[in-house]
């Protein structure tokens, strides 16, 4: 690593010192009971007690599964209809009022409803997921698709491009930055519902585990699964956006 | 000679909440082949829309607006446009911008000779050591060169420029003017250029179409005296002088017959 990556190692590195420091300070200070708070370390041990003795790798796969899951469908059916919403101005008129009514309601209030129709499963899990996802999507697909000048599609057309050519050559490129947002966003919005999708009796995962810690007052295992969960959104969001900066050498701003 | 353009009783209007516009009234002219076209008037009066009609993006409310002939039905590789904002892909380099049309169906280039192609209009528009840069790296002028050179590579028989080189500084603006006329001289093409200088205008266009404030109908069709090839000399004629005294004139009773139309913005509230 050369001088400017240390500095920027140690820059991205200091504000999690710092709150493990303030952390400590908060336990020591005496204002707040101290078997409230569990100790940085002793949450450390947990967390390799529980990775030992109680496979909390399968709760972290478990739950990177689902949220996975859900954001990939939801993905997948956000970017078509974002797409179609943002392209054409009537459809946007038509479809806008019910999907920010939709888009407002909290997945966590669907539950009972989803229990209802989809039973307990995992199923049902993904169909709150997917829900987080595609409304978090939906509105960032077509508020970017709704911005793309048509200059680009008329000087397309002038250079001779056929509606196919236009659509792969010119549109695609075009929608592929809003489409990665879209993922970003979504990816947020799905690890914020987990725990809630993970509250329709789930055996295992990270929501799951958060949850039967509160029943038994296990405050160290509600520590470890939160870290647990802000730690694996931090890295794939990481990810997208080495592969969004990639993808988009060409932006004015860089994304990374 | 033959022609390739023709307006024929050309108007056109939109219909607003506040009632029907007339952006474009009864124009009637022709472009033969080789003809430099520039068309002149006060900004907003309607040139663009003349243009964009002969491009294929709007059709007339009444009168005809032909090409080659045949009434215009949509935009086409036959008709090269360069626009006011540039419009270079930000997602291609420079060399693939350039590229661009030569990879569509529609134009049949051969792959083998794409290549050489896109060389010859990097270097001719002195970005060959930007081939592989994407736009954002370049500035408003090499933008601007990127543009007629993509616009040039499929090789249309008809430019149409709208204000090309309005953004660019006075500098930039003259060596693009120089460069245009060097291109034409070899490549022989017909010109409409949209514009609002008067000096771009004699300077480069065979023939003058002054146009009226909105709605654009045709005030004067000058003929430029100036044989080509033209170099920077000629503004310094005599003659030159006096045309561009005579389009202001013109160019100016209508802007102030534009400034007229327009209610005095009031300050009172």
């Amino acid at each position: 690593m050369d001088g400017a990556g240390v500095r920027r190692f140690l820059l991205g590195l200091a504000p999690w010192v710092g709150a493990v420091l303030l952390w400590y300070g908060v336990r020591w200070s005496g204002f707040v009971n101290a078997s409230l708070i569990p100790a940085p370390h002793q949450v450390a041990a947990k967390f390799f007690e529980l990775l030992t003795r109680e496979n909390l790798l399968l709760d972290v796969f478990v739950s990177t599964r689902r949220v996975f899951l859900g954001v990939l469908l939801g993905i997948l059916a956000a970017v078509p209809v974002g797409f179609l919403l943002g392209w054409y101005r009537p459809a946007r008129t038509f479809a806008d009022p019910m999907i920010n009514f939709f888009r407002a309601l909290p997945p966590i209030a669907l539950i009972p409803l989803v229990i209802v129709y989809f039973g307990v499963d995992e199923v049902a899990k993904l169909v709150i997921l997917f829900y987080a996802a595609f409304f978090s999507g939906v509105i960032v697909m077509y508020e970017g698709v709704s911005q793309i000048t048509p200059l680009y599609i008329r000087v397309a057309q002038t250079l001779g491009a056929s509606q196919i050519e236009i659509f792969r050559k010119v549109i695609i490129p075009l929608t592929v930055p809003h489409i990665l947002t879209a993922l970003r966003v979504a990816l947020g919005v799905a690890w914020a519902t987990l725990v809630a999708s993970e509250l329709i009796a789930a055996q295992r995962g990270l929501g799951a585990m958060i949850q039967n810690a509160s029943t038994y007052f296990l405050l160290d295992v509600i520590y470890v699964g939160i870290i647990c969960i802000g730690l694996i959104a931090l890295i794939m969001d990481m990810i997208l956006r080495k592969i969004s900066a990639r993808l988009l050498v060409w932006q004015e701003r860089a994304v990374a | 000679m033959r022609k390739r353009a023709q307006f024929d009783h050309v108007s056109l209007a939109f219909d607003t909440l506040k009632g029907r516009l007339n952006v474009v009234e009864d124009v009637s002219y022709d472009i033969h082949d080789g003809d430099f076209i520039a068309v002149i008037g006060p900004s907003g009066c309607g040139k663009t829309t003349m243009m964009s009609m002969l491009a294929g993006f709007q059709k007339p409310t009444t009168g005809k607006v032909l090409f080659d002939g045949r009434p215009v039905e949509g935009p086409g590789p036959e008709r090269g446009v360069i626009f006011q904002e540039y419009g270079v892909f930000p997602w291609l380099t420079v060399r693939q911008n350039i590229g661009f049309g030569l990879t569509l169906k529609a134009n049949h280039v051969p792959a083998a000779e794409r290549d050489a192609i896109c060389d010859h209009y990097l270097e001719l528009m002195g970005l060959a050591d930007f081939a592989n840069s994407y736009p954002k790296h370049l500035s408003g002028g090499m933008r601007q060169r990127l543009a007629i050179a993509r616009a040039y590579a499929v090789k249309p028989q008809f430019l149409l420029m709208d204000e090309p080189f309005g953004a660019l500084d006075a500098q930039t603006r003259a060596n693009m003017q120089n460069l245009l006329l060097r291109v034409l001289a070899t490549e022989g093409k017909t010109v409409m250029l949209i514009t609002h200088s008067v000096e771009e205008a004699i300077y480069l266009a065979s023939r003058i179409v002054v146009v009226t404030a909105r709605p654009a109908r045709i005030k004067e069709i000058i003929e430029v005296p100036f044989p080509y090839p033209r170099d920077e000399t000629i503004q310094e004629r005599p003659e030159f002088g006096e045309l561009r005294s005579h389009i202001r004139q013109l160019v100016m009773d209508e802007y102030r017959a534009q400034q007229a139309q327009m209610r005095p913005v009031s300050f009172s509230e």
